[in-house]
């Protein structure tokens, strides 16, 4: 791999809580339900990227609380098309900037492309679209905004809903435990697009999550960036809870908080002593009717990942040599 | 003055959109628009279009692309057909609704299945509500003729709607005619730079594509079906402008020998020209036959189509693609509901014809008209038919 991303960040400027951009491009005043972790994912995402968001949403919760018009909650550019295709629009709009801007018809103001997603918009309809839109090299930015499921129709299983949950299309039975499949691992497929940037963030970590978007949009080409967003709607577990469920997803880690910058992987909160799962689940009524055995199992198999992970980690950030 | 060269008609349509000086072209390969897009690549690739020609994963995506490059403020072409036409459907309807100018080419070709690559008009009859201007190319100068003026119409601000210019695959897409190429200037001087009334811009940001609850969605559609009614005038203004600056005159709706005709064949697309032979010939015989070719489909000119027929005693509707279980095709359906509305009993029969690449001969419409003919003066009732099934 080439050092894009590395070249572009040398000399970024950190958001610190002192350095805190007062920007608010999604504005007070959207409909979402209380505490909704990834409305406020969004609006960390959007206040990273500053003046020249240019904001293209999937279909989705986030679209529909911020857009019943004639209100908009929106104070940047924005547009919403439909629930599959975030990156071909965003990717369409980057080619007509660039177009106009290399023929001399507006300036290059420095805007921002950034799509916002939803975990079923990302990894199940608008995957061939994401993919195309990373493989071609446009200089945009994707942002998952994953809360396990189709929240916006009404909590039903996405292919990044965990194993155990309970969705309404997964519902626990006599002969089901719910979600029996494992979460589709996004952030890693596309790493292997080999894009400049790939990124995962949680709330619970705001400046680690804000300085990851703005290093996204920072780096010339395709970037990625994948946050958990904590739904208590439909996981079932108090508003208060949000933000210290987005706590324990990585402190138990099974969302581990990484890069990979031109291929080079880099743990940004490295969880030496991990918290049980049971930990985690517990605050959530979609685990609620998991057993020991099936903590025993879904351990095993995000120690496996952990472990991967590390070994990434290890294999390409080579020791220097003696 | 433009110079007279022989040239494939796909190649004219892309060279159509290079006087246009497009921005973005997002483009998905298929049968039988390939030489379209192929050929735009290669006038980007030699730096002789400098535009961006975004090589997308799908048509539903090369659709998604135009409408962020158009919403951008980039002049915005793209062309499709059959399979990927449908595959757009979606966008279609979003990209009319956020009053996007893009054009796009349709090299009109079946639907599967069975899998067909040859010409029919399927595909867009399927597309036949999504809120477009829609017209019909007839030979290779006309598509490149209504590209350009497709651009001028979709952009003006009375309009702003995307605008589909059909051709017939394989029958026209590949085939070399003799086509006059307009100079740049001229079209420069027909055609300025896309000026946006709206657009994704940081200076001014405007939200677009928002939620429309139960009390602001009829209006917010009654709002696009205005607009297309409406740019039926500004759609005959830049027409009549294009012939000013290039001496070609289109239509709403051609007429061909309809003085004195007892029977009118109606037509659209490249089935016309056959069609005006056979009348040619049935002429010579002495029978009483004209030609009716619809070249503007949506918005319907009805006024127009009514002037043309006026004192004919039947039709003979072509339909280029089926209605499954309506009573007559789609083409036939849309004149015999404006017949019935302007109080007009006219006999109209209605054949289903070239479906999937069948060739139709000048035989066909003989035999269409004669059997048109019987019917009538037998006072009988002639339902909708598919064409030369074979037994």
């Amino acid at each position: 791999m080439n050092n894009i991303a590395a070249k572009a960040l040398e000399n970024f400027e950190k958001i610190t809580a002192k350095k805190m951009p007062l920007i608010e491009p999604l504005s007070k005043g959207h409909r979402a339900c209380q505490g909704c972790g990834e409305v406020l994912a969004m609006r960390l995402a959007a206040k990273a990227v500053g003046e020249g968001l240019i904001a293209v949403s999937a279909t989705g919760c986030m679209e529909i609380i911020s857009s019943p018009y004639p209100q908009t909650a929106w104070e940047c550019p924005w547009i919403h098309v439909a629930f599959e295709n975030a990156a071909a629009v965003a990717s369409g709009v980057e080619a007509g900037r660039k177009a106009l801007i290399r023929k001399g018809r507006i300036k290059d103001d420095g805007a921002k492309v950034v799509a916002f997603a939803g975990d079923g918009a990302t990894a199940d309809i608008g995957l061939q679209a994401l993919s195309g839109a990373m493989e071609r090299g446009h200089d945009m930015t994707y942002i998952c905004l994953d809360n396990e499921a189709y929240m916006n129709t009404g909590i039903q299983r996405s292919s990044s809903t965990p194993y155990g949950a309970m969705t309404t299309t997964t519902p626990p039975g006599k002969k089901s435990k719910g979600q029996v499949t494992w979460k589709k691992n996004m952030p890693m497929i596309i790493a292997a697009h080999n894009v400049p940037y790939v990124a995962t963030a949680s709330p619970a970590w705001h400046l680690d999550l804000m300085n990851k978007v703005k290093k996204a949009v920072t780096v010339p080409g395709p970037a990625y960036v994948h946050i958990y967003a904590p739904c208590p709607t439909g996981w079932r577990c108090a508003p208060e809870q949000a933000l210290q469920t987005a706590k324990q997803v990585v402190e138990c880690r099974m969302f581990p908080l990484y890069e990979v910058i031109d291929g080079r992987f880099v743990l940004t909160k490295d969880i030496k002593k991990p918290i049980s799962i049971e930990e985690y689940f517990k605050a959530q009524r979609r685990f609620r009717h998991l057993k020991q055995e099936d903590f025993e199992y879904i351990q095993k198999r995000v120690d496996w990942d952990y472990e991967r992970l590390l070994a990434l980690v290890k294999a390409t950030n080579p020791e220097p040599a003696e | 003055m433009g110079q007279r060269v022989g040239l494939e008609v796909s190649l004219a349509c892309s060279e159509a959109a290079k006087l246009a000086n497009v921005d973005v072209i997002a483009a998905y390969p298929i049968t039988p628009q390939t030489h379209i897009v192929e050929h735009l690549s290669e006038l980007v690739a030699d730096g002789d279009l400098d535009a961006e020609f975004v090589p997308v994963e799908s048509e539903h995506t090369a659709m998604s692309a135009c409408v962020g490059s158009s919403a951008a403020g980039a002049r915005t072409f793209t062309s499709t057909a059959s399979q990927g036409l449908a595959l757009m459907h979606e966008i279609l309807f979003i990209a009319s609704a956020l009053r996007l100018p893009i054009v796009m080419a349709v090299a009109n070709r079946s639907l599967s299945g069975p899998i067909s690559i040859w010409n029919d008009h399927s595909d867009i009859m399927a597309e036949r509500d999504i809120g477009w201007i829609q017209y019909f190319a007839e030979n290779g100068q006309e598509v490149l003729d209504l590209t350009l003026a497709a651009f001028k119409i979709a952009e003006d601000k009375r309009v702003l709607l995307p605008v589909a210019v059909n051709l017939d695959g394989f029958v026209l897409t590949h085939v070399i005619e003799p086509i006059e190429m307009p100079d740049q200037s001229e079209v420069d001087a027909y055609l300025p730079s896309f000026e946006p009334q709206q657009k994704l811009d940081i200076a001014h940001p405007i939200s677009m594509g928002m939620v429309g609850m139960p009390e602001v969605y009829t209006e917010a559609k009654k709002a696009c079906l205005d607009a297309l009614e409406k740019s039926y005038s500004v759609i005959r203004e830049h027409w009549d402008g294009f012939a000013k600056q290039f001496g070609r005159q289109y239509k709403p709706i051609e007429s061909y020998k309809t003085e004195g005709a007892d029977v009118l064949f109606v037509t659209m697309g490249s089935l016309g020209e056959t069609c005006m032979t056979a009348v040619d010939e049935m002429r010579a015989q002495g029978l009483k036959v004209g030609q009716v070719r619809i070249r503007m489909w949506r918005p319907f000119p009805a006024d127009d189509f009514m002037a043309a027929i006026k004192g004919a005693k039947s039709l003979v509707v072509m339909d280029r693609a089926l209605q499954p279980g309506a009573v007559s095709g789609p083409v036939a359906t849309e004149l015999k509901s404006l017949l019935y509305d302007k109080g007009q009993s006219i006999f109209v029969s209605n054949f289903v014809i070239g479906l999937g690449g069948r060739d139709v001969t000048r035989a066909d419409f003989a035999n269409m008209a004669k059997k048109t003919m019987e019917a009538q003066s037998a006072g009988k009732e002639i339902a909708c038919e598919m064409w030369g099934v074979k037994e």
